[in-house]
């Protein structure tokens, strides 16, 4: 039984430890991170990050892939800073409409037999019409309660890494305890058994992206949470960071295996990346360069695991 | 079927004359089958008998085209995969059918939909714990891990547990489809042990494997199929292994036999492979087939063969070898090709005069080879996909055959191909190999096995016998493709 385990856990594993390690070297580099502001400040941009991040990974989980992810948390922005702050109502009914829609999305793919892909793609371009329609140029402004949320200080842990605790937790209860959860992962497996078994393959799917949609809509309130106001393109980069963080912790984009706390961590894993690579006064031209870098180095790791893992067997 | 009445009343699922085709090819023509309760049914056939296809009409995955489904005596209009698991009906599928990424208890959780609420978790622990205790006492599995890490052994283990558990529903139809292919004998007695006392218990079982020994010891009655239809159906008592093979086989098919005699003893050995059973060769000339019972190692070796005689990185200057694709959608045509592309491709680097395409050349080459295998389309220009499936299967053997490559592998290449058209195709090959080419033909079909030169047949991936000249006959390779003869 050992030797099953310890591969499983390895593989949770490298993403916590490439963490560390980067948090040491920040650590290092500059003291003064060391504190609850400093903290605060490392991660707090890491918390919306994180949720897009779980988001990309439930449509990892049913074997597709969503490049509209960066320009619908960009629209759910734009309706927060505009509608949520002035008509919460409205505001309310467009985001959960934006994530029936998603749902729908999955129902077409499915049915359709479609490339997640290619659709997705096509939509990052409404989602984005539709950020422009709201807000032509930046601006709006951020609902009190969200601001609050995002800046609230708990005693002894700053709030970005309390909220990214909650957010992995939130998700390893539903991905991978409850009921739902195991069929999600288990259309990424094996769509034909599930099916076999009497299940709802559509439903399952629909059920997936529809909560895809519900962590991009807190990624984008968190955001404006921050930020204060919105503009069109203001998460255009999440798309390609949340692909890297689910992989980066633990992920694979086909067969359903997939991780939420390792999503968490390989998000935060990016951002901390970032910071690093500034206080190494590396200039920003290069910094892109780097972060892709840091992705090849864990993920010849996880090869190297994977390989270990076919020889034990 | 004298009193079918009464047989449907007391049987736990009947099928009465179901049919199903796909395409041009019946899988099921007219089939009758009846489970009672506390009864074993072996199921046998060769290649394309029907035993896959009624097998999924039973558990609700395909539904016949015409017939009708009784379940505990009832007519159902409506039968499907829900309805057959609630009347009990579980299956072990040939190809493992688990989700590798979860972990058993949650497999346990797909496969059983009545397992729900809080806790559930704790309860399909002990569902699967139960049953795998029951069926392999001292298994040693934690349900706990996920199946992607148990051996191939391990999961069928899982998998069969997993159709016997019970979580509300009980078991009362189990299809057992080749359960002990990755079994050892040691597990594979246990399993039989289970099912001996689960039919005590009034289960029923159907029992599908190519160990005709195991059939034989553990049906009652035995059913065996043939071109979608039962062939012959008595008590597992009144048969033998000998009259199992015979009437698995086609009688009345003998005139189909054309072979050449040509002494090709002489001719130099162009293919040769010693990895796996007997030796394999193949002479220059000859037409050489692969048989047994599908999945059972032809394809691999005809990959092996490939790779053997082929170069990864830059393409040879002579083709050594080329491969004719089974599986016309998936690996075959191109579809969005036009039909003088698709023939032409395999042959690109004859037509190439300084890196650019002869058109004239292609255009020229092609037509020749429309002619010759008649092609039936006026307009070579357009898309392939406007052919039937029998004349887009002839532009893929014009394909290879337009090559310079000695050898020719085919992958099971008349599947789903009319009558006509193999009649053609048979003739171009045995010109073709007159001439000097050389056939390696892997083969669902006992009629195209015959038409070979020399058979390997294939059994668990390895070769078992090798038959040539008048040897090549129906009742050897069935016989070689069943364990437990001597071939």
């Amino acid at each position: 039984m050992n030797r099953y385990v310890s591969v499983d856990t390895l593989r949770l594993a490298l993403p916590a430890l490439s963490l560390a390690i980067l948090l040491v070297a920040v650590f290092w580099l500059q003291p003064r991170a060391m504190s609850y502001t400093g903290l605060n400040l490392l991660f707090n941009l890491a918390v919306p990050i994180a949720l897009a991040t779980l988001a990309q990974m439930l449509i990892m989980a049913v074997n597709d892939l969503d490049l509209s992810i960066g320009a619908f948390v960009s629209f759910v922005a734009c309706v927060t800073a505009t509608y949520l702050y002035s008509t919460p109502v409205v505001g309310i009914l467009i985001l959960a409409a934006s994530v029936g829609a998603y749902a729908v999305l999955g129902v077409i793919i499915h049915l359709r037999n479609l490339p997640a892909i290619v659709v997705t793609l096509g939509m990052s371009f409404v989602w984005g019409g539709f950020a422009v329609l709201l807000l032509p140029s930046p601006g709006g402004q951020a609902p009190e309660w969200a601001r609050w949320l995002m800046t609230v200080r708990p005693p002894f842990v700053p709030v970005a890494i309390v909220a990214s605790i909650v957010a992995a937790l939130l998700a390893h209860l539903l991905v991978m305890r409850s009921s739902l959860g195991v069929l999600i992962r288990g259309v990424g497996g094996n769509a034909r058994s599930v099916e076999r078994a009497g299940w709802s393959v559509i439903a399952a799917r629909a059920a997936a992206y529809g909560l895809a949609g519900f962590f991009a809509v807190l990624a984008g309130i968190a955001l404006v949470g921050l930020t204060t106001s919105a503009d069109a393109g203001i998460a255009q980069r999440y798309t390609l960071l949340s692909i890297a963080g689910v992989i980066l912790g633990g992920g694979e984009f086909t067969g359903g295996r997939i991780s939420p706390i390792g999503a968490v961590i390989g998000a935060l894993t990016l951002t901390l990346a970032g910071s690093f690579l500034s206080f190494l006064r590396l200039p920003s031209d290069w910094q892109i360069g780097a972060q892709g870098a840091i992705l090849i180095i864990v993920l010849a790791f996880r090869l190297l695991l994977n390989r270990l893992e076919a020889r034990n067997k | 079927m004298n009193t079918s009445t009464e047989t449907q009343k007391d049987a736990v699922i009947a099928v009465e004359d179901a049919r199903i085709s796909f395409g041009a090819v019946k899988a099921l023509n007219g089939a009758q089958l009846a489970i009672m309760p506390g009864e074993c049914l072996g199921l046998v056939g060769h290649n394309g008998a029907g035993k896959s296809t009624i097998v999924n009409v039973i558990n609700g995955g395909l539904t016949p085209h015409a017939g009708r489904i009784f379940a505990d005596g009832a007519i159902q209009e409506r039968y499907g995969i829900n309805v057959a698991r609630a009347h009990g009906v579980r299956c072990v599928f040939q190809e493992l059918s688990l989700c590798p990424n979860l972990t058993v208890i949650e497999n346990t959780r797909i496969l059983h939909r009545e397992l729900g609420g809080p806790g559930w978790r704790a309860k399909a622990r002990e569902v699967i714990g139960r049953s795998l205790d029951a069926v392999f006492p001292n298994h040693g599995i934690d349900p706990a891990v996920t199946v992607g890490s148990l051996s191939i052994a391990e999961r069928q283990m899982v998998e069969i547990a997993m159709a016997f558990s019970d979580a509300g529903i009980k078991p009362r139809l189990i299809i057992l489809d080749e359960p002990t292919s990755s079994l050892d004998s040691g597990l594979a007695g246990k399993m039989l042990d289970y099912v001996q006392s689960f039919i005590a218990a009034g289960g029923s079982v159907i029992f599908i494997s190519h160990i005709l020994h195991e059939v034989l010891a553990v049906a009652d009655r035995i059913v065996v199929m043939k071109d979608g239809g039962v062939a012959a159906e008595r008590a597992s008592g009144d048969f033998t292994e000998k009259s199992l093979v015979e009437a698995m086989g086609s009688v009345v098919k003998n005139e189909t036999r054309q072979h050449s005699g040509r002494d090709l003893n002489a001719a130099p050995v162009v293919l040769e492979q010693r990895d796996t059973g007997l030796p394999f060769a193949a002479r220059e000339g000859e037409i050489v087939g692969l048989a047994g019972l599908s999945g059972h190692g032809q394809t691999e070796m005809l990959l092996r063969l490939h790779r053997l005689r082929s170069r990864n990185w830059l393409p040879q200057r002579d083709p050594a070898v080329t491969f004719v694709a089974g599986d016309r959608r998936l690996n075959g045509i191109f579809e969005r090709w036009s039909i003088l592309r698709n023939l032409s491709v395999a042959a690109l680097g004859d037509l190439v005069h300084r890196g650019l395409v002869n058109e004239r050349a292609e255009r020229s080459k092609a037509e020749d080879w429309r002619e010759r295998i008649e092609i039936r389309t006026q307009n070579l220009d357009g898309g392939v996909l406007s052919l039937s499936g029998g004349n887009q299967q002839k532009v893929l053997f014009a394909r290879a055959l337009s090559t310079r490559a000695p050898v020719v592998l085919m992958d099971d290449p008349m599947r789903g191909v009319d009558v006509g058209t193999k009649q053609e195709v048979y003739r171009i090959i045995r010109e073709e190999a007159a001439a000097g080419r050389t056939f390696v033909w892997y083969s669902t079909e006992m009629e195209e096995v015959c038409l070979c030169d020399r058979v390997f047949v294939f059994r668990e991936g390895r070769i078992v016998a090798e038959l040539t000249g008048e040897e090549v006959t129906e009742a050897n390779i069935l016989a070689a493709s069943f364990a437990g003869l001597p071939a």
